[in-house]
């Protein structure tokens, strides 16, 4: 047997959680910043717009071809590689009175001129209504999911535990979106996704470590909650290791080989379970801690059950 | 005894497995290449028409795989690609215009299989190519046609009581009757009350004269809509299968929208055009009343409307619809006997009535054919959406001869409008024009990509989890790869067994996420373990105390994950959804397998013996 960590000796991990949690709160105002100014880089679904994409049959220079795209159906496109040298995207803003088959036939024009065996392998065109309703849809569910969580962590436990993990899910997310708008990377639907699945995900993390510190602090008679959770983190480590480890793996995997239609997909989860793993650590069990957790919170509610102060009927 | 599972256990997982594996199994027999022969005019697919191109195929030495004729369709499967292309250019020449001829894709799932409810996995859009469409119905039309049709009930109504009225109209308020005093409006909002009670009744009055104000009711307005909704979702479904499309999709997507997709399909100019066209006519009796010169310059009376012809000139027709294309149940273009088109057309009974009644009543009257069409204009109105242009012509004008019955033909068109009007008959008018607000084309050779990305990237994750677990834990690593491949084998099942579930690409993501996701549970099992043992407990204590203990960890974590997943479904759309799906089935055959099926095997292994070690 040999192990990652060793859970003879508890490691104190709150020791650098004062400095840590700074370093986070400024992340997260560095990620506001960046929303407030820079934005998102809302995607098709989001915009409205058409998107084309086309394989060209061999490299080709996107100066020459911007210079190209002069008719009024193909202005303000937005021209980039996509994939490799040969795949590239454009991008059409929604445009009043032109329409959006009539902006993709005319991307068409210009790329056969360019290049006969070039392929059209993708057309998309969004409404900007559809993407506007999509939006709020996307920000409500993130919401809506944040809220179900914090009742159900304080039906399973405790508000102070909630308040944490919420917290915690709440950093994951904004830092997520943070790196999206400082990196200026493109926020489609299945970032989206993504985002969510990030929720999900960080919050494992840290139901598995307050369920050993919910059963730390029933079990052990001394410590200062402080102790009980640096046990209870020591104890849990080897296991978010390897499933953090797992996990990163399969979506360093989809990242490099799935293709670019997930690539947004998969870097929103690269970060967020980066973020997601650490915050479960130094955001919700610190945050727990400073609402002053402690042992009495963790104790089951004894239930009266009718009839348990009368004596029983049978011997 | 400690960690013996009761025989029951172990059945129920040898046979969870097995019921996964077994329906998991039609995803290895791949697809055969097919053509589709469809009938679209009158013609019809038959077991002729079945042996003829049997024939057929036979004389230019294709061979058939297998031919299937099922609800009107033939599928005929042959072995490669290039075959396929023959037998379709073999096929459509055989069979000429009736017939929709189109390649296909068809799962090779053996009879035996399919028999007993297996069938692959639905590929998405994204993974197979092909066309989708996101359509809006205009609602406002539709109350528009519904206010309409109330305005021409109240006439006939009003008029057969003898309530007499000095005029309706349609306000931005509703439906106002105008009324001499006070007394009838009174009697006629209690006599329109007892015909139906889809109106909100409110009167009123001014300037010395009396008003009743009609105004839909919100539950009208909401059954209107639905109906509108309905009715377009139907009209559509048969207009995709006019077009000949293998496993089209067209489902309503909240209140207003469609969603239309079209596997395989690349012209997407020509699936618009079918799908897109609200065209429909009207049968209405001409004004002969009217001045012409009066009606050059627009003056008619209040019954009547001025309308362009199509020949030239302008007509004069009552505002009162005699009937609306909605009764039509088959149109077919025909020549005359001076070769001109024309277009044949049936009714269906009440619509018969309908006609028979008033072609009875105006035998030697003038009738015309008003035909409306809403074009998208290919211009937008400043919040996006697409302006429709309406074009309202008459085109023909014929004096009623005889009483007419469920069958009758409309003249005066060309050849290829004649055709175009009898598609469109056919397939039935839409209710309410329907804009185009989402498109997404994918092309086939992207859509395999984007299936061969996904693979590769799940077998990469997969490989190393399955060698880290196995040198990490040893024989229980070994179990816990065992519960991972089953896990993803009834991902599998379940999704073919699940008739809406559509594997996508985010799906192929969403599996691969469970790849790395679902060995938390043993992850959590076994550090458990390792922990209880080095607590200087007996092996058997461990094994049932890390199982004991983990449980609850494991079913938390997964709720929570459970419950995000569950709101990304129902906020979701298309791609998304289908990685919410994934998630979720994931989740759930995870818990198992991780749980029940890892311990089924421990216990056989190693429970109720004496073991002084654990190979963990």
């Amino acid at each position: 047997m040999f192990q990652l960590f060793s859970v003879n000796k508890t490691v104190n991990f709150l020791r650098h959680a004062a400095p840590i949690s700074i370093i986070s709160m400024l992340l997260v105002i560095a990620s506001f910043v960046s929303l407030g100014t820079k934005g998102i880089n809302w995607g098709l679904d989001f915009t409205g717009g058409t998107v084309v994409e086309v394989e060209f049959s061999s490299p080709v220079d996107l100066n020459v071809l911007r210079s190209k795209l002069t008719s009024i159906e193909t202005e303000g496109a937005l021209v980039q590689n996509f994939g490799s040298s040969t795949d590239v995207l454009f991008r059409l803003p929604v445009r009043e009175n032109i329409k959006s088959d009539i902006q993709a036939t005319g991307i068409m024009k210009v790329v056969n001129s360019m290049d006969d065996n070039a392929i059209q392998k993708r057309v998309e065109f969004v409404g900007p209504q559809v993407g506007k309703q999509l939006a709020e849809q996307g920000g409500l569910a993130v919401i809506v999911a944040l809220i179900c969580i914090l009742i159900y962590v304080s039906f399973r436990f405790e508000w102070r535990l909630a308040a944490g993990s919420v917290a915690a899910l709440a950093h994951d997310v904004i830092v997520t979106l943070g790196v999206f708008s400082i990196l200026q990377l493109e926020f489609d639907l299945t970032v989206l996704a993504g985002l969510l699945t990030v929720v999900g995900y960080s919050l494992n993390d840290t139901i598995v470590v307050y369920d050993r510190i919910r059963e730390n602090f029933l079990k052990m008679r001394k410590g200062t909650p402080e102790e009980i959770v640096n046990q209870s983190i020591t104890q849990t480590m080897s296991r978010t290791v390897i499933t953090t480890g797992t996990t990163l793996i399969v979506v360093i995997a989809l990242f490099l080989k799935g293709g670019t239609m997930i690539h947004g997909f998969a870097t929103a989860l690269l970060c967020g379970i980066f973020v997601g793993t650490y915050s479960s650590i130094y955001v919700a069990s610190y945050l727990a801690i400073k609402l002053g957790i402690n042992r009495e919170h963790m104790m089951p509610v004894e239930i009266e059950k009718e009839g348990a102060d009368q004596p029983p009927m049978m011997p | 005894m400690l960690n013996k599972y009761p025989m029951w256990k172990n059945l129920m997982v040898i046979i969870v497995i097995a019921v996964g594996c077994f329906y998991a199994m039609p995803n290895l027999f791949g697809e055969d290449h097919a053509v589709q022969v469809v009938a679209t005019r009158s013609a019809e697919v038959t077991v002729t028409t079945q042996s003829n191109i049997t024939a057929v195929l036979e004389s230019k030495g294709i061979a058939i795989k297998r031919s299937e004729l099922e609800n009107g369709q033939l599928l005929v499967r042959v072995s490669d690609p290039e075959q396929q292309l023959l037998a379709k250019e073999a096929i459509a020449e055989a069979l000429g215009n009736n017939y929709t001829v189109a390649l296909n894709l068809a799962p090779a799932t053996p009879d035996w299989l399919e028999a007993v409810g297996g069938s692959p996995m639905k590929l998405g859009l994204d993974l197979r190519g092909g066309v989708h469409f996101l359509m809006e119905v205009d609602m406002g039309e539709a109350l528009r046609k519904m206010e309409e049709a109330k305005i021409a009930d109240f006439r006939s109504q009003l008029r057969e009581e003898k309530i007499r009225y000095a005029g309706i109209r349609k306000t931005p308020k509703g439906i106002e009757i105008k009324f001499r005093d006070a007394e009838t409006v009174g009697v006629a909002e209690r006599f329109l009350k007892t015909k139906s009670n889809d109106m909100v009744y409110s009167d009123g009055s001014r300037d010395g004269n009396f008003f009743l104000v009609a105004d839909m009711s919100d539950a009208y307005i909401k059954q209107v809509k639905e109906e509108a909704l309905q009715q377009n979702i139907t009209t559509i479904r048969n207009r995709v299968n006019e077009l000949g499309v293998a496993e089209p999709v067209v489902q309503r997507q909240g209140a207003e929208r469609i969603i239309v997709e079209l596997p395989g399909v690349q012209d997407t100019a020509r699936a618009k055009e079918i799908l897109g066209a609200t065209a429909s006519i009207e049968f209405r009796m001409v004004d002969d009343k009217a001045d012409a010169a009066a009606a050059a310059s627009g003056r008619v009376s209040a019954a009547s409307e001025v309308y362009p012809r199509r020949d030239g000139g302008i007509a004069v027709l009552r505002k009162e619809v005699m009937l609306t294309g909605d009764h039509i149940t088959g149109a077919q273009p025909t020549f005359d006997e001076y070769s001109r088109p024309q277009v044949a057309i049936n009714l269906d009974a009440k619509g018969g009535n309908i006609f028979s009644n008033v072609t009875k009543d105006n035998i030697g009257k003038p009738m015309a054919t008003l035909f409306i069409e809403y074009k998208d204009s290919g211009l937008r109105n400043p919040d996006g959406t697409v302006k429709m242009t309406k074009i309202e012509e008459v085109i023909s004008v014929a004096t009623i001869q005889a009483r007419l019955g469920r069958n009758f033909v409309i003249t005066g068109l060309e050849h290829k409008e004649a055709q175009s009007l009898a598609l469109l008959l056919r397939a039935g008018a839409l209710i309410a024009p329907v804009t185009i607000v989402e498109e997404r084309t994918i092309g086939p050779s992207l859509g395999a990509e984007n299936i061969q990305n996904g693979v590769q990237a799940m077998i990469f994750g997969l490989a190393i989890v399955l060698v880290f677990m196995l040198v990490y834990y040893r024989a229980f690593g070994f179990i816990a790869n065992l519960a991972l491949l089953a896990n993803l084998v009834m991902v599998v099942g379940v999704m073919s067994m699940i008739p809406g579930a559509v594997l996508t690409l985010p799906g192929i993501a969403g599996m691969v996420l469970t790849v790395g996701m679902a060995v938390d549970g043993n992850v959590l099992i076994y550090e458990r373990i390792r922990e209880e043992l080095l607590a200087g407990r007996s092996v058997q204590q461990a094994i049932h105390e890390g199982y004991a203990n983990a449980f609850s960890t494991i079913a938390d974590a997964n709720i929570t994950t459970f419950m995000t997943a569950l709101i990304l479904f129902a906020v979701g759309t298309g791609a998304v959804k289908g990685f919410a799906v994934t998630l979720m089935i994931g989740i759930a055959t995870s818990m198992f397998t991780a749980i029940v099926g890892t311990r089924s095997i421990v216990n056989a292994l190693w429970g109720g013996k004496r073991l002084k070690t654990l190979s963990i």
